[in-house]
């Protein structure tokens, strides 16, 4: 091989090198899109938060994945899980759940913690404790914890021989459950890690890996904004 | 060292003012002795006054404090090794710089190389070996000892701890380890389970230590005890409260994505205090007490539960162990009574 073609080979591999450890770094550090809701907030004005989960998410790098979707100030969903609120706020949180639900790891965790009255809503029904091994129930299919700030709420599963949603973002006419409940944000601001308490991770050892690892389906941050 | 005590100028003879060179023609006999016995002074009477400071202003200082039995021997172990410590570090910077000052090569002078004794000295290798021999033996035997006292020093021992309490106050409390927080149940008070962690103050406390999981390691910091949560193994750890306050719990094993957020405080409170906290707290809980499975020492984390299913549907891997979750799984083997409020803890 010729000098040229030496030299030439070699600067061809070294940017190679470059554009896939400059890509690989991206890929770390970049994270999912975060839904504000801060914007246009008054003061002593509650915030609205709106929540989806699916049992897979139908597309893109994982679709047989379980996921959370936020739906944006504007009506649109999207695929995060991270949200910015304004501190020392209530935030009302609605959760529509569009999967199926299954008995507890620990049943610890089929408790409703944290929220206002320690109670949230049931397709508008007040609860405070799931019981996820009932036979005659769907047990529960995932959970909104917050576990820095004991808030912990279980979403009741829908029946899992129902025609259930199988691809985001799911619509109100597919079966699902409303789950409502209402929290004050921090006074502190920061970002408060949140997660699924459901080791609902299909495929992966005990249900842990995959989604339940991953930033964007069932693991997300509440970011607290200063007001 | 035998190497800069015999430092000899060019030509291999020795340096006048060199240590080593007693006994050598031109240098005064007793000139070693005058270098050793400066040196020693120095280190003996620095190695003292170090020592007393450190153990007497920094030492009541060094983490994780004496909030505990467990803590308080942690702190100990710590300030005894500082205090060996010490005093060897001593005796190398002081001899470093007394060489550097006293023996520096003089300006125009020969340039100073090893005669004789640079090749050996046997009074002071053997010294050293004797020296760091009796460190190390007594630094093995006492690290030994105090693995063991007081109450296995905080750490985790296994299901059969090697030291176990005579007192008959102990109170269990079984933390358990769930990607991503611990939770703890209270097997003496209706095996309610909660976030919060609470002890009472002067009790025995023994921690069954598992996890529903994978690997995580129960650390209470100001407790000074620090065990790993094993799936299907029940890791005892013993300490006692010995004044109240706030702790921090961490999880000392990388274990997923939100390791770094899996920890939360306890509080250290008077007995009396407690006992009314965890009768508030079992009434509070009990209607999902009543769903919980029953006390085990461990559980077993369903491989095919939550949708999480690893082996097949039709095998139960873990099938003579209890499932945590699994309904009707029946009363294991060991669950303590709930008849003592502070019983014994197996």
């Amino acid at each position: 091989m010729s000098r040229p073609w030496r030299l030439t080979t070699a600067i061809g591999l070294f940017l190679l090198a470059v554009v896939g450890i400059v890509f690989v770094v991206i890929a770390l550090v970049s994270e999912p899109e975060t839904v504000d809701y801060t914007t246009n907030h008054q003061p002593g004005q509650a915030v609205n938060v709106t929540l989806q989960t699916v049992g897979s998410f139908g597309s893109g790098d994982h679709p047989t994945w379980v996921s959370y979707l936020v739906e944006n100030p504007g009506g649109g969903w999207v695929h995060t899980t991270l949200f910015t609120v304004p501190a020392n706020t209530r935030v009302n949180m609605t959760i529509l759940n569009y999967d199926s639900g299954s008995p507890l790891r620990n049943q610890q965790l089929g408790q409703v913690t944290g929220t206002y009255g320690r109670l949230a809503l049931l397709n508008g029904h007040p609860f405070r404790v799931i019981d996820s091994n009932n036979p005659n129930g769907n047990g529960v299919a995932h959970t909104f914890s917050i576990p820095t700030l004991g808030i912990s709420v279980p979403l009741y599963g829908n029946n899992g021989n129902a025609n259930l949603c199988s691809a985001a973002p799911c619509t109100l006419s597919s079966p699902h459950k409303i789950i409502r409940f209402s929290f004050t944000s921090p006074s502190t601001a920061g970002s408060y890690p949140w997660q699924c308490f459901v080791p609902c991770g299909l495929g992966f050892l005990y249900g842990n890996g995959g989604p339940m690892q991953t930033l964007g389906y069932m693991d997300g941050f509440m970011k607290v904004a200063s007001t | 060292m035998s190497t800069d005590a015999g430092t000899a100028a060019a030509g291999g003879e020795p340096a006048p003012d060199a240590p080593g060179s007693a006994g050598t023609p031109g240098t005064p006999p007793d000139d070693r002795t005058h270098h050793w016995w400066r040196l020693i002074t120095i280190w003996v009477v620095l190695s003292v006054i170090l020592d007393l400071l450190y153990y007497f202003l920094v030492g009541p200082h060094v983490p994780p404090g004496t909030m505990t039995s467990t803590a308080g021997g942690a702190q100990f172990d710590f300030n005894v090794l500082l205090v060996i410590a010490l005093p060897v570090l001593l005796g190398v910077w002081i001899y470093m710089l007394y060489a550097i000052i006293v023996w520096r090569a003089s300006r125009g002078g020969s340039d100073p190389v090893g005669g004789e004794k640079a090749r050996g000295n046997l009074a002071i290798q053997t010294g050293w070996i004797i020296t760091t021999t009796v460190i190390v033996l007594f630094l093995a035997g006492f690290g030994t000892y105090e693995l063991v006292q007081p109450e296995g020093a905080g750490s985790g021992q296994g299901p059969i701890p090697i030291w176990t309490p005579t007192s008959h106050t102990v109170l269990p409390i079984q933390v358990i380890g769930q990607q991503w927080k611990f939770t703890y149940r209270y097997p003496t008070f209706g095996g309610f389970e909660t976030n919060q962690l609470v002890v009472p103050d002067h009790t025995t406390i023994a921690f069954h230590v598992t996890s529903l999981d994978v690997v995580h390691s129960f650390w209470a910091y100001q407790l000074g005890v620090k065990a790993d949560a094993n799936p299907a193994l029940d890791n005892v750890a013993f300490t006692t409260p010995q004044q109240t306050g706030t702790f921090i719990v961490r999880c000392a094993e990388l274990c997923g994505i939100w390791h770094g957020a899996m920890y939360n405080s306890g509080q250290v409170v008077p007995p009396g205090q407690f006992v009314v906290w965890a009768h508030v707290t079992e009434r509070l809980l009990r209607r999902n007490t009543a769903l919980l499975p029953p006390f085990a020492w461990t559980y077993v984390p369903d491989a095919n539960g939550a949708d999480g299913g690893y082996y097949p549907d039709n095998v139960d891997p873990y099938s003579k162990v209890q499932t945590y979750g699994a309904p009707g799984s029946g009363t294991p083997t060991g669950s303590p009574t709930s008849s003592s409020k502070l019983g014994t803890s197996r």
